[in-house]
């Protein structure tokens, strides 16, 4: 008598233990989203990827159409290796451009993907060949720089000039 | 001559040090033996598995609803102190994110882990230091009944079978508790609160390895306090100590295996 009381109390406890597991995976986590079914693989050669890591969402229109599956450096050519997995559903055109993006100004960085206009698509191990990797921030903000400087000398030569003469 | 005692006093203390550096490690290789025997030993708690069964009831069942109260709070708090932060950054929103991250990695683990010391490790420690105490230990190896089969190993698996159970229902119940005060109360918006949280809550790197921290606390939580009350003197008194011991020594060390295991699954 006593034990099934017990049996009782203890499995409804390890039925709400695994209800609270499966609600952690699939209310919280991203089982969900994260499964791509049947996908291929691309790679891409980018310049500099950024922050851009594994398992980042690949985007096309904004839609994730696949996940980073891997980076790797090239020591040839002193360029990222990026393999990325696009989902079976999705065919993209040979000529697709690969882009490094920011999601939001501090966000976590993602592939975009532009969709070109060739009929051939992209297969399986296939290389993406138009490519351009993430704005490096440092980069962008030395250019703005050198520009205004060069700027405000051509404009500043004449004025100085003249008062000292 | 001052020389001479403050010399022996150095001395002194040096050796105290000592003895107690090697006291420490004695109670170590006795609790490392106990570990091992409770595993070779523990085939008796899976044959006749209502004696687990019963363990499982007083320290799984009889925990939920401080786990539940605790979690359902330290949701709520997360989710209000986040908010207060966030909202200077313009990103509310990521409120679901950082109650889910921190509930699912660190706090559910760790404190259901520090709960789970104080609300049934001090009962086992004294349960069996009193077993002990009026040798109901020695009664049963006197009838050829090994009592580390009987009373140790059962309470050893009820702990490593519930505490992780009690670690996801504390992670959820503060997501749960978290929602509560973002949603209805702050008033971010629902879809955003679950949306960004799924993004960004991995199942694999996240939700796995909080279950990870939560077997390892568990088989070091659970032993600890099967040690203390064994090896506790059989008096009134040893008793209390070893159960003050098992608090104590419980929560410093879940709280150094944490951050040895983060450490460890941080690697990229």
């Amino acid at each position: 008598m006593e034990r099934t009381k017990i049996d009782l109390w203890v499995g409804i406890f390890v039925a709400l233990g695994v209800a609270a597991l499966l609600g952690l995976a699939m209310k919280v986590g991203n089982l969900t989203s994260n499964n791509l079914g049947k996908t291929y693989s691309v790679s891409a050669a980018f310049e500099n990827v950024g922050g851009l890591k594994p398992n980042a969402p690949v985007k096309s229109a904004g839609v994730v159409v696949g996940r980073v599956a891997d980076i790797k450096f090239d020591s040839k050519t002193y360029e990222a290796i990026v393999n990325i997995n696009i989902d079976q559903r999705y065919a993209f055109p040979k000529d697709t451009f690969a882009n490094i993006y920011t999601a939001g100004l501090l966000g976590e960085q993602y592939v975009g993907l532009e969709a070109g206009g060739e009929d051939d698509s992209l297969k399986n191990g296939d290389k993406i060949t138009q490519t351009q990797g993430a704005v490096v921030l440092e980069k962008m903000i030395s250019k703005f720089l050198f520009n205004k400087a060069s700027e405000s000398e051509s404009n500043s030569e004449p004025a100085t000039a003249t008062p000292e003469n | 001559m001052i020389k001479s005692n403050l010399l022996n006093s150095i001395t002194r203390l040096l050796i105290g040090v000592g003895h107690r550096m090697i006291a420490r490690v004695w109670r170590l290789g006795a609790g490392a033996r106990l570990f091992f025997l409770t595993i070779i030993y523990s085939g008796e708690s899976f044959r006749r598995f209502h004696l687990t069964l019963r363990e499982i009831y007083f320290t799984g069942v009889m925990s939920l609803l401080i786990i539940i109260v605790s979690a359902f709070f330290v949701g709520m708090v997360l989710a209000l102190q986040g908010y207060n932060t966030l909202q200077k950054y313009g990103s509310s929103e990521a409120i679901g994110v950082l109650v889910a991250l921190s509930l699912v990695r660190e706090l559910g683990p760790v404190v259901t882990a520090l709960l789970f010391a104080g609300r049934a490790g001090t009962a086992i420690t004294a349960e069996i230091g009193l077993m002990k105490t009026t040798e109901q230990l020695s009664a049963m190896e006197m009838m050829a009944v090994n009592p580390i089969a009987r009373v140790v190993a059962p309470r050893f698996w009820a702990g490593v079978i519930s505490m992780p159970i009690l670690a996801a229902l504390f992670s959820m119940v503060g997501v749960l508790g978290g929602y509560l005060v973002a949603v209805p109360l702050i008033g971010v918006d629902s879809g955003a609160f679950w949306s960004q949280m799924q993004a960004n809550v991995d199942v694999r790197a996240d939700i796995v390895n909080g279950v990870i921290k939560s077997v390892v606390f568990a088989v070091a939580c659970t032993m600890i306090a099967l040690f203390e009350g064994f090896d506790a003197p059989p008096t009134a008194e040893g008793v209390s100590h070893a159960t003050t011991r098992t608090v104590v020594i419980s929560s410093l060390t879940v709280l150094g295996l944490d951050f040895v295991l983060t450490s460890f699954m941080m690697v990229v």
